[in-house]
C-alpha cells in the first residue's frame, strides 16, 4: 500500500485537478452559458430584432437609481438570470414516467459532452517558473504545464468514442418520458447518430493518415510548425519554404472535403438545425425533451451546447491548428518545447477560444438561416452521400499521399 | 378526376446540392444581421420600439378603445345617474353599482340618483365600449389608457375615485354617435 502512495504523482494529480475544474468548469461552462446568450442577440440582429438587451447587475435591488450595464452592452447578466431561473422553477415528474431512466437521461446527455473535453488540448503549455519570484517554490514549478487534460494518444477516437454514449441518453429520454412525442424524438435521434456517426469517423481518417499521429496535441503542435491542415502557409506546408514541393497544397482538396463532410456530420451529431429533427418543435413539440422541465430540461440545453463546443473544439483542432496563431514560426509565436513563455502559453489559449468562438457563431449563423432537412434526405445524405464520400476521400488522399510522397 | 401536375423549378446542380443555395441564404442573413448590428451601433434609426420607455400613447387612433372611465360634466358634477344600464349590459359583468338617492337638501337634488359606488373589475373588462354605447347620460367613456398592472385581484378593481380620476371632465354635450365615437 505505501509504495501504491508513493507511486502517485501529487504534482500530476493537482495540475490535472487544476485543468479539469478550470478548462470544464471555468471556460465551458461559462462559455455554454454565453453561447445561449450570443444564439439569441445573433438570431435577435438577423432576424432584425435587438434581443436581450435588458438584464444587468441588479443595483436597484440594493436602492441605486439604475441596473449596471457591463461595458455598457445590455443584456449580459442575462445567462445568469436564465440559470437561476431554471433552478427556481418547479422540478415536475409526470405520473406517466419510469422514473429511474427518467432522472437518468439528462445526466447521460451532458456527461459525455464534457468528457470528451478531456483530449482537447486547449492551449501549449504553461510556464509558471515565475511563480518562484513570488515566493512559492516547488520542482513541479520548473516544468512546463502540458495543457490537455489527458494526453491520451487515440484523442480523436475517445472522441468519438465518448461523444457516442450521448445518444443514450436521448433515447432513454425519449423511451422513458411514455409519450409519443418524446419517443420519436428519441427514435429519430439514434437512427441520425447511427448513419451520421459513419460519415463523421470516416472523414477524419484522410487527416489521421497525413498527420500519421492520433494525438491531439502532437497533431496541433505539427500544425503549429507546419501550416494548419486547412492553411498550410509556412513551415513544409508551403512551397517556397520547401523545395517547391506542392504535396500539401495538392491534399488540400481530400482535406477540404473531409473538413465538409466534418462539419456537416458534427451539425447532425449535435442535434443542430438544419438536422434538429430529433428534437423539430413544429412535429414534436419539442421532442425528447417534451416531459422535462426545470433543471432537468436546462440539462439537455447545456449538454446540446456543451457538445457543439466540444465539436468546434475537434474541427479547430484537426483543420484549423487548434491554439496555433497564425504565420507562427515567421512572427516567432511558435510553441518550442519546454521553453514557451507565460504570456505565449496564455496567447495560445486565447487563440484557440477565439478559434471555437468563431466556429460557434458559424454554427449559429447557419441555425437561422437554413431551414430544417426532410427526415429522408437527411438518411439519404448521410448513408448515400457522406459514406461513399468519405470511403472515396480516404483513397483518394492515400494516392496523393503515395504520389508526393508525404 | 383532373389530375393538377405541380410545375416544380428547375435547380441547377449547384442549387441541389445547397452550394450556391447554401451561400445566398448566408448572404441574406448576413446582410440583414450587419444592417441591425449597425443601426443599434449607431443608435439611430429604428429597429424595435423599446417597449417601457417608447410608447404607442402619440401614434393611438381617436377611436382607441382602452379602459372605461367616469366622467364629470362642467358644473362638477358627476354625470352618472345610477340607472345600472351599463352593469346589465355589460358582457363580461364587471361593473358593479351600487346606487343611492341623493339627499333633498343637495344641491343636485332633482336628479334624484348617483352611484355611492362603481366598480368596474379590469380582471373581467374585455374592452367592448358597450357601457359607453348604452350610457344615457354620457357618463362612461372608454380612454386611451392601456397599461392597466396591478400585484393584487382588489388592485385591479377600479372604485368610483379611481375611475373619475382617469375620466376627468367632459364640458357640454359630446355626441357620441359622430364618426369617431
Amino acid at each position: 500500500m505505501g509504495s501504491f502512495l508513493d507511486s502517485i504523482n501529487l504534482a500530476f494529480l493537482i495540475a490535472s485537478a487544476v485543468k479539469i475544474v478550470f478548462f470544464a468548469f471555468m471556460v465551458i461552462l461559462p462559455m455554454v452559458a454565453y453561447s445561449v446568450y450570443l444564439e439569441r442577440r445573433i438570431s435577435a440582429i438577423i432576424q432584425d430584432r435587438v434581443g436581450p438587451n435588458r438584464t444587468g447587475i441588479p443595483l436597484t435591488l440594493l436602492g441605486f437609481k439604475k441596473d449596471s450595464h457591463i461595458f455598457g452592452i445590455g443584456g449580459l447578466v442575462q445567462p445568469l438570470a436564465d440559470g437561476l431561473k431554471f433552478l427556481l422553477k418547479e422540478d415536475f415528474t409526470p405520473a406517466h414516467v419510469n422514473k429511474f431512466y427518467y432522472w437518468l437521461a439528462p445526466a447521460i446527455v451532458m456527461v459525455p459532452a464534457l468528457l470528451t473535453a478531456a483530449v482537447i488540448p486547449f492551449g501549449s503549455e504553461l510556464d509558471l517558473s515565475w511563480l518562484t519570484k513570488i515566493g512559492v517554490d516547488g520542482a513541479w514549478l520548473h516544468k512546463p504545464i502540458k495543457l490537455v487534460i489527458a494526453d491520451l494518444n487515440v484523442g480523436p477516437l475517445f472522441t468519438f468514442a465518448i461523444a457516442s454514449l450521448g445518444v443514450y441518453g436521448i433515447v432513454l429520454a425519449g423511451w422513458s418520458s411514455n409519450s409519443k412525442y418524446s419517443f420519436l424524438g428519441g427514435v429519430r435521434s439514434s437512427s441520425q447518430m447511427i448513419s451520421y456517426e459513419i460519415a463523421l469517423g470516416l472523414s477524419i481518417v484522410p487527416v489521421l493518415m497525413i498527420f500519421g499521429d492520433l494525438n491531439l496535441s502532437k497533431i496541433t503542435e505539427y500544425q503549429d510548425a507546419n501550416g494548419w491542415l486547412l492553411f498550410p502557409a509556412w513551415g513544409k506546408g508551403a512551397p517556397w519554404e520547401n523545395g517547391w514541393h506542392f504535396g500539401r497544397w495538392a491534399l488540400l482538396v481530400p482535406v477540404f472535403i473531409s473538413f465538409i463532410i466534418f462539419t456537416v456530420s458534427m451539425f447532425a451529431e449535435t442535434n443542430r438545425a438544419p438536422f434538429d429533427l430529433p428534437e423539430c418543435e413544429t412535429e414534436l413539440v419539442a421532442g425528447y425533451h417534451t416531459e422535462y422541465s426545470s433543471m432537468k430540461f436546462a440539462l439537455f440545453f447545456m449538454g446540446e451546447y456543451a457538445a457543439m463546443i466540444i465539436g468546434s473544439g475537434l474541427a479547430v483542432t484537426l483543420f484549423l491548428g487548434g491554439w496555433s496563431i497564425p504565420f507562427a514560426p515567421w512572427l516567432g509565436l511558435d510553441y518550442k518545447a519546454g521553453a514557451t513563455p507565460a504570456w505565449l502559453g496564455l496567447a495560445h489559449i486565447a487563440c484557440f477560444l477565439a478559434k471555437v468562438v468563431c466556429f460557434i457563431v458559424f454554427f449559429i449563423w447557419v441555425r437561422w438561416t437554413l431551414p430544417r432537412f426532410r427526415y429522408d434526405l437527411l438518411m439519404k445524405l448521410g448513408w448515400l452521400v457522406f459514406f461513399e464520400l468519405a470511403l472515396a476521400n480516404v483513397i483518394l488522399t492515400a494516392a496523393l499521399l503515395m504520389y508526393f510522397k508525404i | 378526376m383532373a389530375t393538377i401536375v405541380v410545375q416544380r423549378p428547375k435547380l441547377a446542380w449547384h442549387e441541389r446540392w445547397f452550394i450556391s443555395t447554401l451561400y445566398k441564404g448566408l448572404k441574406i442573413t448576413f446582410l440583414h444581421a450587419k444592417h441591425t448590428w449597425w443601426t443599434l451601433l449607431q443608435g439611430k434609426g429604428e429597429v424595435t420600439m423599446q417597449y417601457p420607455e417608447e410608447k404607442w400613447d402619440a401614434h393611438l387612433p381617436d377611436h382607441y378603445r382602452g379602459a372605461p372611465a367616469l366622467v364629470k360634466d362642467e358644473q362638477d358634477r358627476e354625470r352618472c345617474v345610477s340607472c345600472q344600464l351599463c352593469e346589465f349590459i355589460c358582457p363580461p359583468r364587471a361593473i358593479t353599482i351600487t346606487p343611492e338617492e341623493i339627499p333633498s337638501t343637495d344641491k343636485w337634488a332633482k336628479v334624484e340618483k348617483r352611484p355611492r359606488e362603481f366598480k368596474i373589475d379590469m380582471i373581467r373588462c374585455i374592452y367592448c365600449g358597450m357601457c359607453e354605447e348604452v350610457c344615457p347620460e354620457q357618463a362612461i367613456y372608454l380612454r386611451k389608457d392601456y397599461a392597466i398592472t396591478g400585484t393584487t385581484r382588489a388592485e385591479m378593481v377600479h372604485d368610483k375615485k379611481k375611475l373619475y380620476e382617469i375620466g376627468g371632465v367632459r364640458i357640454g354635450l359630446v355626441n357620441k354617435w359622430n364618426e369617431l365615437k
